[in-house]
């Protein structure tokens, strides 16, 4: 757990032991809460009840995999088993600085301003 | 003029019976006249188009044209175009102007082909049926009450009612595929690392692929060899060379061997379908084709396996969508806190949020394991089932979708229902493998796509085999009622 501006946000790096465990699933409306927080994903209240039965239909779905003995088979992270390339340490991109602060909310003498952070 | 081939326009292009300007604005006037109802496209760039048109007839005059120089098409809108929106029908960038081109808009660029507009699309490729968009659902022109499938809906339905010849679309579970079947046209995904994903806004990294949605597997061969191609910019690009798709379309089927896997012919297939499917295979075996039964016992496992890996994907990719350097900002943020928060729950709708929300919770510490490494885990028995097929068969055969294209509303209440629209196409993204869809026939007037699937790199095969079956059928020519 990681604390930052003055206590105000904390991030879970672990959902609380009465969440769901898997095997059983059902979402509550609070770990729909808990999960919004850590996505920081504005949730209207009223939607939650519907985001809780409908992540719950689909972890339910998706326990069939507890099914299949994976013992000892090495996760797939490529379809190709290709690792990353490495390519030399140069410069390849010229600055556009300008020309992508166009499109940003807010931009003051070439900075990106979002609230104050730090008081 | 619409309802010419693209080799045939080529022709006529370098033959100075039309000009790219005259053609340009004939697919313009389509669009304006038909797109009303339809809702394919969502930027129109009419001005950028004659300029490029403009500069195509005087490549072609000068004598440096090739295939697609001059050819108008519509790009999926999740393609970033240096000054042209790119919304990936999202509310969170239907203020972005991608400050680049994407390597498949600058390849199509200097291939000089037309772009028309950027077409709709499931919110940041994210359904089956293209109603998650933020610019409204597409319709499907053979019935505008159904669906044009998702989430290439735009891509398919402009290419199915002709309102350009070709379009791009990608594919993360069947987003080419499925729409190509519910619309009745020809789309491909290619092996994941063919097509360069440098500029392609992400969904879920190790299963997103471009490909080419056109009337038939010519046309989209000569699309896709423009789109292809070893990129350095993309980290998962694979440096090999590009077959010459359009040289290998007429080569014979005799002794091609044909796999049926037992799995895409299941209880949940839809039994007039399965018939249109049946008599295409019969159809390739009059073309000296052999048909061997086979089975991929974990392609059951697909969907699941896939409703972790990619909204774990997508969760992680979304996460730069934070309303600090581009994209949708919330009014009068109080906190940096309420301005993350904020934007993201104004910028994205409902079904993106739901796969945040669940890629989120599977990442999460003490889930990774149970459910993120195990899908993975999973995934490579679903490639080792079909790498050992592919010691006995050259290419496996199936439905492209259990039904035809469906209600529009019909699913939209129900996830688990709509994400199993995907069950015959999902097993090849997570394998990487190349998937094709082609029109195989009409059920109560409505198409049915027969799936094609190749080996790693044979893209060059499928578009053979599909190529040999529209020499001899005319079910891609068939087009909606409606837009002559």
């Amino acid at each position: 757990m990681r604390l930052q501006s003055r206590g105000q946000i904390c991030y879970l790096s672990r959902l609380p032991e009465n969440a769901v465990e898997t095997g059983n699933m059902s979402l509550d409306q609070d770990t729909i809460r808990r999960i919004a927080r850590l996505a920081r994903l504005g949730v209207d209240e009223a939607e939650n009840a519907t985001y809780a039965r409908s992540l719950s239909d689909i972890f339910a779905f998706v326990e069939q995999l507890n099914a299949v003995d994976t013992r000892g088979i090495e996760p797939m992270a490529h379809p190709l088993d290709a690792i990353q390339r490495l390519r030399p340490d140069v410069v390849s991109e010229e600055n556009q600085r300008d020309k992508f602060q166009k499109i940003a909310p807010r931009v003051e003498s070439g900075l990106y301003l979002v609230p104050r952070v730090i008081e | 003029m619409h309802q010419k081939s693209l080799s045939e326009l080529a022709a006529g292009l370098r033959a100075g019976e039309l000009t790219s300007e005259a053609l340009t604005r004939h697919f313009l006037d389509r669009i304006e006249r038909f797109d009303g109802e339809l809702n394919s496209v969502v930027t129109l760039t009419a001005e950028q188009a004659l300029q490029a048109a403009r500069e195509a007839d005087q490549r072609i005059a000068a004598g440096d044209a090739g295939p697609l120089t001059g050819i108008p098409f519509l790009h999926k809108d999740i393609f970033c175009t240096d000054g042209v929106r790119t919304s990936c029908g999202s509310r969170m960038l239907d203020n972005f102007e991608a400050p680049y081109d994407a390597t498949v808009s600058e390849k199509l660029k200097q291939a000089g082909a037309v772009m028309l507009g950027k077409t709709n699309m499931d919110e940041f490729a994210m359904g089956s049926s293209n109603e998650t968009s933020f610019y409204g659902p597409v319709k499907n022109p053979w019935d505008r009450e159904r669906v044009p499938g998702g989430s290439s809906g735009g891509s398919a339905a402009a290419v199915a009612a002709r309102l350009a010849p070709l379009a791009t679309g990608t594919d993360t579970g069947g987003s080419i595929r499925q729409p190509a079947a519910l619309c009745g046209i020809t789309g491909l995904k290619p092996t994941y690392g063919r097509v360069s994903r440098y500029g392609m806004i992400a969904f879920a990294s190790s299963l997103d692929q471009g490909g080419p949605l056109a009337g038939s597997a010519a046309d989209a061969a000569l699309l896709l060899q423009a789109m292809s191609g070893f990129d350095p910019r993309d980290s998962t690009s694979i440096d090999r060379p590009v077959d010459d798709y359009a040289a290998g379309l007429e080569q014979d089927l005799d002794g091609l061997v044909i796999g049926l896997p037992k799995e895409f012919f299941d209880e949940g297939l839809d039994a007039e379908v399965r018939a249109v499917i049946e008599a295409a295979i019969e159809q390739y075996r009059s073309l000296g084709a052999t048909i061997k039964d086979i089975s991929l016992p974990n392609s059951s496992l697909s969907v699941p396996a896939y409703y972790v890996v990619a909204p774990a994907e997508c969760s992680s990719n979304l996460s730069r969508m934070d309303g600090v350097r581009f994209g949708h900002r919330c009014d009068d943020p109080k906190d940096l806190d309420d301005l993350y928060t904020r934007s993201r729950g104004e910028g994205f709708g409902a079904e993106v949020k739901r796969r945040i929300m669940i890629g989120t919770y599977a990442l999460s510490a003490g889930y990774y394991d149970a459910y993120y490494l195990k899908a993975q885990q999973v995934r490579r028995l679903i490639r080792d089932d079909f790498v050992k097929a592919f010691e006995d068969v050259d290419v496996i055969m199936g439905p492209t979708a259990p039904t035809t294209a469906f209600k529009l509303g019909e699913k939209s209440d129900d996830p688990v229902t709509m994400y199993l629209s995907d069950i015959y196409t999902i097993a090849v993204n997570l394998a990487g493998l190349p998937g094709m869809s082609i029109p195989a026939g009409l059920v109560n007037g409505l198409p049915v796509g027969l799936q094609l699937i190749g080996n790693y790199f044979e893209e060059g095969r499928l578009l053979n085999v599909a190529h040999r079956y529209q020499q001899v059928t005319d079910w891609h020519t068939q087009r909606p009622a409606g837009y002559e």
